[in-house]
């Protein structure tokens, strides 16, 4: 009996860290992209409530998943534009922005989301490996969404275009240090608008996932900050977006063992398990930074 | 005060432009914007009763508000007033919950002292952290916030529950007895004197004192303030532990003034509006008081714009998020025109 139950957590927090964890990949390689540039953007929580609501009103109204998913990548566009323009000019603060931008566009998408809350719109398929198993933990955790492979696939894709192409590194460059960068003749505000338009985009994806596919209804109360999280998140993997990846099923198996242990009937700590990797985050800023010095791969502007 | 007229000026013209826009806002959405304006005032300024209603709802948002302030003083952006409030408020409580049977005067002044100390603490980590190992306090105080939230939920869902307390788990009473009470025969509790006091207290604090110029110079250039002999790393600890003083007081009329307990309504979301008055008023800590009353205004009108004009209760977050993204976006224009600077 013991030994059941303890395959069941193992099972649940492995497909939990799939399920739970493909938002985190999306907005953490967003928030990735985006500090590459030289910009911390804290209103991607924003974009993904927006992209949650965006994405969900598209796919009922126009009874396609995936024209919902491209709208909710849109209007992370348009969120993130407006982060970079804002930010653009002398002492406007980015962090600042980011804070304001989350609570208009968290506050824009329950205004005009009010009327989707009921209806049910279509969801985004799911790829079934688990059909060879008779058991319902197993084909549960093995329903694996096809975003989720985009996401896995976006990641060694973004770190190639970092580390290998022309743009990848002009984004470095101005996320080193802004001066260089204007000594080379880049472009600095045009390199992090398009950097912070796309990261808006990665995380606008990622809310669509929470309202089209797990949780899967649109609701205000949706996101549990993941959005926020994803800023820590970048931290934990060191700016490096194969390690975003490994960090987000990381944090997705955290946040999916407190429920798989209550459904075991472990109930004890489970508020303090969700504050795990915030801990751990947090102890591995404390640990690898020192007086002078900075984290390995973090962008020179952010050290100022 | 060169620069007032400046801040004056640029600020006035920044609301009119936020205004407008959340006026354009309202016109998309099928809404005469006067009317809601009107109806906007009348939730916040239009009567006594709403007027104490925003009052009521200022107290906290100007506490929490200089959880920001002051670390922004010596060039902090530290957003971890939530987790201040939090940790402020609970550990107060059980201060207030053990010495429940002693005079109400003594276990309010130990409620008081308890959730300073312990805000003050919390955020004087962020600034250690910040100045000894070099870890961004942003992102500290935010994980912070979290890790609080957490602590409380654990705590009063686990040993410090109260049986009776089944939906909503919260810690034991304080006692009745031991409440802060309200402004004579008004709706508003004596925090709103609370925070108005602190304000001030820390205005001349930043302004009429060598501790407010070392912290200004701290703030402009720290390598400066080093050659020039300031004890840099105490005027930093010290305003980070007084913003978080501040922040854990809010936590403590939460907890004193309103439930009467510890609970997870301490995670109301009075930190990040602390933030957001914060940088309207632009890091003075006297601006901050009619700054958050207009804030808590707009937070209360937010029951009658649904009533009147049917609108959602995001309506208010979609005005907050207008206002704050203009206010930011007009520190551009700072010490740009001529005709703003002083004259000499």
């Amino acid at each position: 009996m013991q030994d059941v139950s303890f395959w069941t957590v193992i099972i649940a927090v492995l497909g939990g860290a799939i399920r739970v964890g493909t938002p985190f990949i999306f907005v953490s390689l967003g928030e990735c992209l985006t500090e590459k540039s030289g910009r911390i953007n804290l209103g991607l929580e924003g974009n993904l409530v927006m992209g949650a609501m965006v994405g969900y009103a598209v796919s009922y109204l126009s009874g396609s998943p995936w024209l919902g998913v491209l709208a909710a990548a849109g209007s992370g566009c348009v969120l993130g534009i407006l982060h970079a323009l804002l930010c653009q000019h002398k002492r406007v603060n980015d962090i600042a922005v980011g804070i304001a931008l989350m609570l208009f566009a968290s506050g824009l998408a329950f205004f005009y989301g009010k009327p989707f809350i009921q209806p049910s719109a279509p969801r985004l398929p799911s790829l079934e490996f688990g059909e060879w198993s008779s058991s319902p933990v197993v084909r549960a955790a093995l329903d694996i969404n096809a975003l989720f492979f985009v996401g896995a696939a976006l990641a060694p894709l973004l770190s190639w275009f970092l580390l290998r192409t022309r743009w990848g590194n002009a984004v470095r460059v101005v996320g080193e240090s802004g001066d260089a960068a204007l000594a080379m003749g880049i472009p600095i505000n045009r390199v992090r608008l398009l950097s912070t338009m796309a990261g808006g985009a990665f995380a606008g994806v990622g809310g669509c996932y929470l309202s089209l596919y797990y949780p899967g209804s649109w609701s205000e109360g949706l996101s549990s900050g993941q959005g926020l999280m994803a800023v820590a998140l970048v931290i934990f993997a060191r700016w490096n977006p194969m390690y975003c990846l490994y960090a987000s099923l990381l944090f997705g198996a955290a946040a999916a063992l407190g429920p798989a242990l209550q459904s075991v009937g472990i109930n004890w700590g489970y508020y303090l398990l969700n504050a795990a990797p915030y801990i751990l985050t947090l102890v591995i800023m404390i640990v690898t930074s020192d007086r002078r010095g900075t984290l390995s791969g973090m962008p020179g502007e952010f050290v100022k | 005060m060169t620069a007032l007229r400046e801040t004056w000026i640029i600020s006035l013209a920044a609301l009119a432009l936020a205004f407008s826009l959340v006026a354009i806002f309202f016109a998309t959405t099928g809404n005469s914007p006067w009317e809601v304006f009107y109806t906007l005032y009348r939730g916040a300024f239009g009567s006594w009763f709403s007027w104490q209603n925003t009052l009521v709802r200022a107290a906290p948002l100007m506490l929490t508000a200089l959880c920001t302030v002051l670390p922004a003083r010596v060039g902090l952006i530290v957003i971890g007033g939530e987790g201040a409030v939090v940790v402020g408020g609970l550990c107060s409580a059980l201060v207030g919950i053990t010495l429940q049977d002693q005079s109400p005067v003594l276990v309010i002044t130990a409620m008081v002292l308890t959730g300073a100390i312990t805000g003050g603490m919390w955020i004087a980590a962020v600034g250690a952290l910040r100045y000894f190992r070099n870890v961004n306090e942003t992102i500290s105080s935010l994980l912070l916030n979290y890790i609080a939230i957490a602590i409380l939920n654990f705590l009063v869902i686990g040993i410090l529950k109260d049986p009776a307390t089944l939906n909503n788990p919260s810690t034991h009473s304080i006692g009745e007895q031991n409440m802060i009470g309200q402004i004579g025969d008004t709706s508003i509790h004596w925090g709103l004197a609370y925070g108005i006091i602190v304000c001030v207290m820390l205005w001349i604090l930043c302004r009429r004192s060598t501790f407010g110029f070392a912290a200004d110079v701290v703030g402009g250039n720290i390598r400066a303030a080093r050659l020039a002999g300031l004890p840099v790393a105490k005027v930093l600890l010290w305003c980070c532990f007084l913003g978080g003083a501040a922040a854990g007081i809010a936590g403590v009329l939460e907890v004193a003034a309103v439930h009467g307990r510890a609970n997870s309504a301490l995670n109301a979301g009075y930190g990040y509006a602390g933030i957001l008055v914060a940088f309207l008023a632009r890091q003075n800590p006297l601006a901050v008081i009619p700054y958050a009353i207009l804030l808590g205004g707009i937070q209360a009108s937010g029951g009658l714009l649904q009533r009147a004009h049917d609108l959602p209760d995001a309506t208010v977050n979609v005005i907050q998020g207008i206002i704050f993204m203009v206010i930011l976006s007009s520190e551009m224009f700072y010490g740009r025109f001529k005709w703003l600077q002083a004259k000499n």
